[in-house]
C-alpha cells in the first residue's frame, strides 16, 4: 500500500511542472483574455458586459482587412517554407550519408541559437539601401544607384521564411526517416518515374509530417511580432502589431483582448480548414508526426 | 508515505525560510522605471556611494509601456517612474496609479519655476500635485543642411522634392504637428472632442497623401539614427535629443525648430500608488538634480534638465548642439504638449491606424 502510494505521489510530482505550466500559463491567461474581450467600457472605471468590441472589430474594415492581410501572407510564408523545406528535409533524411546528416542537421539549427530581434537585424544590414546586397549590385554594375530591398512585403515574407523554415524541415525529417527505402525503391522497380514515386509513395508517407510541419508554421507566422514590424514598410501592417497598439498605444485592453481571441479563433479555423481540405485529421498526423 | 510526506513538509519549511531570511537581509531597492539614458551607470554609481543602503534597480521603457505596466500591477512594481507631463493627469483619473507628492521632501527651490508651475498646474488632482519635472526637450524636424536646406515645416517632409528620402514616427507628435503646420491648434480643439475629431480627420488626409513621399516610420531613436547617418534620408520628424547626439558626428544634421513651434515635453517624476520606498524615491530625485549630476544626466539624455540654469549646465558638447538649433525666438514659440484628455488617445489611436493601413499616396 505505502508502496503504491509513494507511485502515484512520484507520478503527481512529475506531472506537476506540466500541469501547472498548462494552468498557469495557458488556461488562465486565456479565460483572463476572453472575459476581458467581454467587458465593455462605457465610462472612466466603468464596465458593463456585452458584444461590443467584437461588433467594433466587425464594424472596422482596418481590422478585418489586417486580420485577411495577416493571414493570406501567412500561408504564403507557409506554402513557400514547404517547398523550401521539403526537399532539404527529403536530402537530410533519405539521401544524405549518416555521418553528414548530424552536420546537415546543425546547419539548419545554427539560425535559432541567436534571437529573432538578432536575425532580423541580420535582413536589415543584407536589405537596406546602403546595405550589402545594395552595395554589391553596384559594384557589378548591374544597377546604376543604390536600390532598397527592405521594408516590403517580400521582405517580410523572406525574413519569415528564414525564422520558422526549421519548424517544417524537423518534423518531416523525422517522418521520412521512419520510412523503410525499400518503399521508394519497389516503386521503381514497377515502373514508376521519379515524379509518381514523389507523388505515390514519399508525400503520403510524409504527409503527418507535412501536416505538422505547416500548422506550426502558420500558427508561428501569424502570431510573429518582430519581423514584420522591423522589415515590414509603411503599409505594412501585422495583425499582431494591432493587438500590441490597441495594448500599449490606446491603453484600450477591452479591445486588444477581442483581437487576441479573434486572431486565436481565426487561425484555428484556417488549420482546420486546412486539415479538411487536404482530408487529414489532427489524430493521424500531429499526433503520429 | 510517511517519510516522503515529512521530507517534503521539511523541504518547503527550509524554503520558506530561506527565501524569507534572504528577502529580509536585502538592502531597500529603489525599482525605477524610466527612459533609456535616465539613468546612466555613472550616476547610479555615485548615489549607491551616498546611500550605501540603496540598490538602484532600472527598467527602460516610454510613456505608452510605463503606463501599461503600471495599469497591469495597479501601481506596484516600481518605486519612482517618469511619465511625461501631459501623460499623467487623465491616466490618474482613469486608473489611480500615481500617489500624490509630498512636495516639502523635495527641494523643488533649484527647478525653474516656469517648468515647476506648468508641471504642478498639469498634474494636480483635488489639490494634490502628482509630479515634479525633470528633464524637457522638445520634438521638431531634423535635417541635413547639405541636402535638404529648405526645410522649416511640419509640413516639408511631404515636399515631393525629397520623395522617398524623409520619415516621420507615426505616433501622436506627427499629427499635432501636421495639424499646427495647417495652421490649426490642436491643443484648444482638445475641448470640443468632435470638433477635434474633424481636425484628425483633415491630418490623416494630409498624412495619408503624404505616404508616397515617406521612405519608412521609424521606430526608435537608433533606428532614426541609422536612416540619417547613411543617408538613406535627409529630413525627418525627431526628438532634438537625437538630432544633437547626431550633430556631433555629423555636423550638417541639425535640429530644425518647426516654424509654427516645437513641441515640448517636459518628462517628470511620479511615485507609483504602489511604490514600497518613497523615501529612496525621494532621495533620487534631490540626487539627481544637483549641478554636477544634472550635467552628466544631461550628457546622456541630450534633453535639458528642468533646473533654474539647465541650459548653462549642459555638457559642451551639447551646448554646440542647441546654440546651431534654438535662436531665443525659437524658444519663445516653444509649444508645450497640453494635458490629454480622457478619450483623446483613442481618437488618435484611430487615426494612426487609419494612415498605416491606407495603402493611398
Amino acid at each position: 500500500m505505502v508502496q503504491k502510494d509513494a507511485q502515484r505521489l512520484a507520478l503527481f510530482l512529475l506531472l506537476m511542472p506540466f500541469a501547472l505550466w498548462i494552468l498557469l500559463l495557458i488556461v488562465l491567461p486565456h479565460l483572463g483574455i476572453g472575459y476581458l474581450s467581454i467587458r465593455e467600457k462605457i465610462g472612466p472605471r466603468q464596465y458593463e458586459f456585452g458584444p461590443g468590441n467584437y461588433i467594433d472589430f466587425i464594424s472596422e474594415p482596418i481590422y478585418w482587412n489586417t486580420l485577411l492581410r495577416t493571414a493570406t501572407m501567412s500561408v504564403l510564408v507557409t506554402v513557400l517554407t514547404l517547398f523550401i523545406g521539403f526537399p532539404v528535409a527529403y536530402y537530410i533524411a533519405k539521401v544524405a550519408g549518416r555521418r553528414s546528416r548530424a552536420g546537415l542537421f546543425l546547419l539548419c539549427l545554427i539560425p535559432l541559437w541567436v534571437s529573432d530581434l538578432v536575425r532580423a537585424f541580420g535582413w536589415i544590414v543584407l536589405l537596406r539601401e546602403t546595405g550589402v546586397v545594395s552595395g554589391f549590385l553596384q559594384w557589378t554594375g548591374l544597377v546604376s544607384g543604390p536600390v532598397e530591398f527592405l521594408y516590403n512585403d517580400a521582405a517580410v515574407v523572406i525574413g519569415l521564411i528564414y525564422t520558422v523554415v526549421l519548424f517544417m524541415i524537423v518534423p518531416i525529417v523525422s517522418t521520412l526517416d521512419g520510412m523503410d527505402d525499400a518503399l521508394i525503391e519497389a516503386g521503381y522497380n514497377l515502373g514508376g518515374s521519379r515524379w509518381t514515386v514523389l507523388r505515390r509513395i514519399v508525400i503520403p508517407y510524409a504527409m503527418p509530417g507535412i501536416v505538422a510541419g505547416c500548422i506550426v508554421v502558420f500558427m508561428l507566422t501569424a502570431g510573429s511580432y518582430l519581423t514584420p514590424i522591423l522589415l515590414g514598410g509603411k503599409n505594412s501592417m501585422w495583425f499582431t502589431e494591432q493587438i500590441y497598439d490597441q495594448f500599449i498605444t490606446r491603453y484600450n485592453w477591452e479591445s486588444g483582448a477581442t483581437f487576441g481571441v479573434v486572431l486565436l479563433a481565426f487561425t484555428s479555423f484556417v488549420v482546420w480548414l486546412g486539415l479538411k481540405l487536404t482530408g487529414q485529421n489532427l489524430a493521424n498526423t500531429v499526433a503520429k508526426g | 508515505m510517511t517519510t516522503v510526506r515529512t521530507t517534503l513538509i521539511a523541504t518547503t519549511a527550509l524554503g520558506l525560510v530561506l527565501s524569507g531570511g534572504f528577502t529580509a537581509a536585502q538592502a531597500e531597492t529603489l525599482r525605477l522605471l524610466t527612459w533609456g539614458g535616465y539613468a546612466p551607470d555613472k550616476v547610479i554609481e555615485l548615489f549607491e556611494q551616498k546611500y550605501p543602503d540603496i540598490d538602484v534597480e532600472v527598467t527602460l521603457s516610454n510613456n505608452e509601456e510605463m503606463i501599461s505596466k503600471l495599469r497591469a500591477t495597479g501601481g506596484a512594481g516600481y518605486d519612482l517612474a517618469q511619465p511625461s507631463h501631459d501623460r499623467i493627469f487623465a491616466v490618474q483619473k482613469e486608473y489611480g496609479i500615481y500617489k500624490p507628492l509630498d512636495l516639502s521632501k523635495i527641494d523643488t527651490a533649484v527647478m525653474s519655476e516656469k517648468l515647476l508651475d506648468g508641471v504642478k498646474a498639469n498634474t494636480t488632482i483635488d489639490g494634490a500635485v502628482y509630479a515634479v519635472p525633470h528633464q524637457w526637450g522638445t520634438s521638431g524636424l531634423m535635417a541635413d543642411k547639405s541636402k535638404a536646406p529648405d526645410i522649416k515645416s511640419w509640413a516639408d517632409l511631404c515636399d515631393p522634392k525629397y520623395k522617398g528620402k524623409t520619415s516621420m514616427r507615426l505616433r501622436r507628435t506627427i499629427l499635432l504637428g501636421t495639424a499646427f503646420a495647417m495652421g490649426e491648434n490642436p491643443f484648444e480643439a482638445y475641448s470640443d472632442l468632435a470638433k477635434y475629431q474633424a481636425l484628425l480627420d483633415k491630418v490623416a488626409d494630409k498624412l495619408i497623401a503624404c505616404k508616397d513621399n515617406i521612405k519608412v516610420y521609424w521606430q526608435g531613436g537608433d533606428d532614426l539614427a541609422n536612416l540619417m547617418l547613411s543617408g538613406e534620408i535627409v529630413a525627418s520628424e525627431t526628438w532634438d535629443s537625437t538630432a544633437f547626439k547626431l550633430y556631433n558626428q555629423n555636423n550638417n544634421i541639425v535640429f530644425v525648430p518647426p516654424e509654427t513651434g516645437a513641441l515640448a515635453w517636459i518628462d517628470t517624476f511620479a511615485i507609483p500608488s504602489g511604490g514600497e520606498a518613497d523615501d529612496a524615491a525621494y532621495k533620487w530625485i534631490n540626487f539627481v538634480l544637483q549641478p554636477e549630476i544634472v550635467t552628466m544626466m544631461s550628457a546622456s539624455t541630450g534633453a535639458i534638465a528642468a533646473v533654474k540654469n539647465g541650459g548653462d549646465l549642459l555638457p559642451e558638447e551639447a551646448k554646440a548642439a542647441v546654440a546651431a538649433a534654438f535662436t531665443p525666438a525659437d524658444i519663445d514659440n516653444l509649444k508645450f504638449f497640453a494635458n490629454i484628455p480622457p478619450g483623446v488617445e483613442d481618437m488618435e489611436g484611430k487615426t494612426l491606424e487609419k494612415i498605416k493601413a491606407a495603402t493611398g499616396g
